[in-house]
């Protein structure tokens, strides 16, 4: 028990903060049980003693506080006066005994010693209880605080005797450790030989067998040492593992869904109309919409009005330059002398070229005189380019004098003109297009330029028309038909599958307009014929170096209708000059055109297309077929070109024309549609010009006062929609603005000294646009158009169609007023016939009259007594009537 | 295509009627409103869509309605859930799109919507 003691002691002096509850505070915890230490004394306190002492159980001294310090004096003081009867008396001689004056009284609640006290009796225990109690409390509040803050507290290590689980054993097997003490060896030769002199030699190990002792490896048979040990490096990879999988595809097959929208039945709409909710949700949203509705008839919020304003101004006072200006003069000094320029048409992709026609400034007579001259100096149509002033780039040949000349929409390469004697010609420049091309880019390069291009290369045409099968007078005017529908034989308007434009249109003073294809005609034997051609084809050389593109047609070409004018009302036939189709644009419908290959070769193209049979042929419904054309006798005849099937000769012969219009008195020299609208065309005779709306029958919808100088050309503007451009014989040009004025051009300006020929528009870009003007010396002049003259405003397209509208219904409104003035001539013409027929009548009347007349006074005599009598005045009036 | 899109928030009162009992009424008031509408200068159309995006009346065709329900019901939708992806709390109550030509204004609820196309007068 003793050695128990201490260490329940040592034990909770050394733990210091231990959370365990082990360390009861209650003094010698659970450590005794049985039997008390020799300090402790139980004792028994009556209640007098408790009271006496102050240490009533249960009420001074309790449980939790059962510690109650008794003074010696006071024990000492109730053993006298008590003797025997007090509760001290056991302990009288330890009482007397302790040293100190205070004596721990401690109530035992649970009757640890066998009694309800008991008294410690010596200092240390009560030191010991004291404190352990107070270290108890002190812990006991540690660990609550502990416990409180839910903390763990780390253990310190504590240090423990190593214990042995035979680990030692295979050190010490490892360890080196001597067995046995070491052995020393002393070794030296005899004294003898110390201190003799010595030679040393050197001696090769390899002299003697004997010179040195190997140990080579060698395969032991008997080896068994089994390794142990082994060192091996192991790295976790995966697996990798390839796999496919293919779709199963038995078969193809056509899948398609069609789906209509979710519709309401109507008793489901009635449903809903009738709910509640929707009611609520209307009324509630009304008022919003109706703001914001409003608020867009109030005013555009989005309008910009700075920009509109600025723009509405430029057209009055913005830049003050409104002339046009000269940029550029071409003239070739070898062949424009005495040469004059008959038409003048822009490279419609190539921008700054531009192509001119020659021909010979000689009247119809001289020609005749002059022509083996003339056969021998051949015409050419010359390209410029901007980049050099002085050279052509190219030079067609032609065959005679070309008048009028035009680029194939779809394939800028090939050119088709019209000669003076009647032939249609054709040209491929698509082995030269590189150098227009290059020409343009390398102008700084005059060095290379000096090099190569000293002659100009010399173009011959591909192919020209028949003679007997063409016109019989020079062409005027020839046109491509857009790619987007050819005609059949009839002249019924087809779909063009190929999209390339593949006719032309051309009209001559002999009273025809011709239709031309430029593929071969079809074949109707094949086999033999095919088979010769093919070979007869293929030895045929180029002797000019003329591209095979159009060797089908040459020579045997000719035109596949004709187009006839007899004159409306009388005999006859219009002699056409120029004609004006209507541009008819097609929706294709497979929507896709076939790519425009600019390397494929166009000789393979156009020989191998061939005029579709009329069954596959698809007629397109929406193409007007009819032109307007300008005759030699100034007037503009409108007709159609279809061609119908006279039924008693079964030929085909074109229709009579819907219209005529004899304007102008001399020849017509310009049909040229507006390019804003379809249905707007400028004529130009020699004295003055018209603006016709295709449609309107009645006349002219605009048209020019007489001009002093004749006027030989005019041309639409291709930016602005109210403004064209009159050429005269003088050499000037005016500006005519529709916007502006319609009694006099806007501008007039003089370019040259001789006439202008030939007017055309080119916009190079869209700060500069040019206008080609060229006259009747043979030079071409570029000139800029302003930026006034260039630049439309947004509404100027609606302006002027409003204008065009007004004068139309001026037009009818004449019309009608015609009508009307014609009616009432008519009317009062039969009323001085009935007049003369009967003068008697009036007399009648006039008695008649006064008899009513009469009448009448009398009735109103009458009425007026009715109402004075009525009003009571009567009297009054009696008297006075009677007077 | 110029398209402007003007989303307003803002909250709006339900207005308080008085119930009057026979079902008709409702509809005639609803009637009188899409008339009122429809009156106001400009307007080209009214359609009133319920939620799933199904025309229940209109004053243009059959096909032009379908189309237009169809497409701003899409639109509508996709302008909710932005507005409310940025705010929860927030809902979409008035999209308006301008264009060259036309303004097409809708108004959304939980259940309906209502579209009203105008030719802002020029």
């Amino acid at each position: 028990m003793s050695s128990k003691r201490p260490k329940s002691k040592e034990a909770r002096k050394s733990k210091g903060k231990d959370k365990s509850n082990e360390t009861n505070p209650t003094p010698d915890g659970g450590a005794l049980e049985s039997g008390h230490p020799d300090y402790i004394f139980p004792l028994v306190l009556t209640s007098a003693t408790q009271e006496l002492f102050g240490c009533r159980a249960d009420e001074d001294v309790t449980g939790e506080n059962p510690y109650k310090l008794l003074k010696k004096e006071d024990i000492i003081k109730d053993m006298k006066t008590r003797a025997s009867v007090s509760d001290f008396s056991p302990v009288k001689q330890l009482v007397l005994d302790y040293p100190e004056d205070e004596l721990l009284l401690v109530f035992d609640r649970d009757f640890t010693y066998g009694q309800s006290f008991y008294l410690v009796l010596t200092v240390e225990a009560k030191e010991n209880i004291l404190k352990p109690s107070v270290e108890g409390d002190e812990e006991q509040m540690k660990e609550e605080e502990v416990e409180e803050e839910e903390m763990i507290i780390p253990k310190t290590p504590v240090s423990h005797p190593w214990i042995s689980l035979g680990s030692e054993q295979e050190i010490e097997e490892e360890s080196v450790t001597e067995s046995r003490p070491r052995l020393r060896y002393k070794i030296s030769p005899l004294l003898r030989h110390c201190g003799a002199p010595v030679c040393f030699s050197d001696r090769s190990a390899l002299d003697e067998k004997e010179g040195f002792v190997e140990c080579p490896s060698y395969q032991d048979k008997s080896f068994s040492i089994r390794e142990m040990e082994k060192h091996t490096a192991i790295q976790a990879s995966c697996d990798t593992k390839h796999s496919s999988t293919q779709t199963l595809w038995k078969y193809p097959k056509n899948m398609w869904t069609q789906y209509e929208p979710r519709e309401f039945s109507p008793e489901e709409k009635e449903h809903h109309l009738r709910s509640e909710h929707l009611k609520n949700f209307i009324t509630s949203v009304l008022i919003r919409f109706e703001i914001s509705l409003q608020q867009n008839y109030i005013t555009d919020v989005f309008c910009d009005d700075w920009t509109a304003l600025c723009e509405d101004d430029g057209m009055l006072a913005g830049k003050t330059e409104t002339q046009l200006k000269e940029y550029q003069t071409f003239m070739d000094l070898h062949f424009s002398k005495e040469k004059t320029i008959s038409h003048v048409h822009w490279h419609p992709t190539i921008s700054g070229v531009i192509a001119v026609a020659m021909t010979e400034r000689l009247s119809l007579e001289e020609r005749i005189d002059n022509s083996t001259k003339l056969l021998l100096n051949p015409s050419y149509i010359l390209f410029w380019n901007f980049t050099d002033p002085i050279n052509p780039q190219l030079q067609l040949e032609c065959p005679d004098d070309v008048l009028c000349f035009q680029f194939c929409p779809s394939d800028p390469n090939i050119i088709a003109g019209g000669c003076m004697n009647g032939q249609v010609v054709l040209w491929d420049i698509s082995a030269h297009v590189e150098r227009l091309q290059d020409t343009r880019s390398s102008s700084k390069n005059i060095s290379n330029k000096l090099d190569k291009n000293n002659v100009t290369p010399v173009v011959r045409y591909c192919a020209v028309s028949g003679i007997e099968n063409g016109h019989k007078a020079p062409i005027t005017d020839i046109q491509w038909l857009p790619e987007t529908f050819e005609l059949s034989k009839l002249g019924i308007p087809v779909e063009n599958p190929s999209r390339i434009s593949v006719q032309l249109v051309t009209c001559a003073p002999d009273c025809s307009v011709l239709f031309w294809d430029l593929r071969p005609p079809r074949v109707v034997s094949h086999s033999l014929t095919d088979v010769k051609q093919k070979s007869e084809e293929k030895p045929l050389e180029n002797p000019h170096g003329v591209p095979n593109t159009f060797k089908h047609l040459n020579l045997t070409w000719k035109p596949f209708i004709r187009v006839s004018l007899p004159k409306i009302g009388s005999s006859g036939e219009y002699s056409p000059l120029k004609f004006s189709l209507r541009d008819n644009t097609v929706d294709s419908p497979t929507g896709d055109k076939p790519p425009q290959n600019t390397d494929r070769e166009e000789g393979c193209g156009f020989a191998q297309l061939r005029v579709p049979s009329a069954k596959q042929q698809k007629p397109l419904e929406n193409i007007s077929t009819k032109l307007y054309v300008g005759t030699e006798e100034g007037e503009l005849v409108y007709t159609d070109w279809k061609m119908e099937k006279d039924n008693d000769s079964g030929r085909l012969l074109s229709t009579k024309p819907i219209h005529r219009f004899p304007l102008h008195d001399t020849l017509v020299n310009t049909v040229s549609r507006s390019p804003f609208f379809k249905d707007i065309i400028l004529t130009v005779g020699s004295s003055s010009f018209a603006i016709w709306k295709e449609g309107v029958t009645n006349g002219p919808i605009l048209m020019s006062a007489f001009s002093k100088k004749m006027l030989t050309v005019g041309h639409w503007s291709l930016s602005r929609p109210a403004v064209f451009f009159i050429g005269k014989e003088d050499g000037s040009i005016e500006v005519w603005d529709l916007l502006q004025n319609t009694h006099e051009p806007s501008q007039s300006q003089n370019i040259s000294s001789a006439g202008i020929t030939c007017i055309r528009t080119s916009s190079i870009s869209s700060k500069q646009h040019l206008l080609a003007v060229s006259d009747c010396l043979g030079t071409l002049h570029i000139l800029q158009i302003p930026w006034t003259l260039r630049r439309s405003s947004n509404s100027e397209k609606q302006i002027v169609r409003k204008y065009l509208e007004k004068e139309e219904e001026r037009l009818e409104y004449f019309e009608k007023r015609q009508i009307k003035h014609e009616k009432e001539k008519k009317e009062m013409e039969a009323e001085q016939q009935r007049k003369k027929t009967e003068p008697v009548l009036p007399l009648k009347q006039e008695e008649e009259l006064e008899a009513e007349a009469l009448k009448k006074y009398e009735q109103f005599l009458a009425l007026e007594k009715d109402i004075l009598k009525n009003m009571g005045l009567l009297n009054g009036m009696e008297d006075s009537s009677d007077m | 295509m110029l398209i402007v899109l003007q989303l307003y928030f803002s909250f709006h009162s339900n207005d308080r009627q008085t119930e009057e009992a026979p079902v008709l009424s409702d509809m005639a008031e609803v009637e009188d409103t899409l008339k009122r509408i429809q009156g106001i200068n400009g307007v080209i159309g009214t359609i009133v869509v319920n939620a799933e995006g199904i025309p229940i009346k209109t004053t243009l065709d059959n096909s032009t309605t379908v189309q237009y329900a169809g497409l701003l019901h899409q639109l509508t939708m996709k302008a909710r859930s932005t507005v409310r992806d940025i705010d929860p709390q927030n809902d979409l109550t008035f999209l308006r799109i301008r264009s060259k030509k036309h303004e097409i204004m809708v108004s959304t609820d939980k259940e309906y919507l209502l579209i009203v196309i105008q030719n802002p007068a020029e």
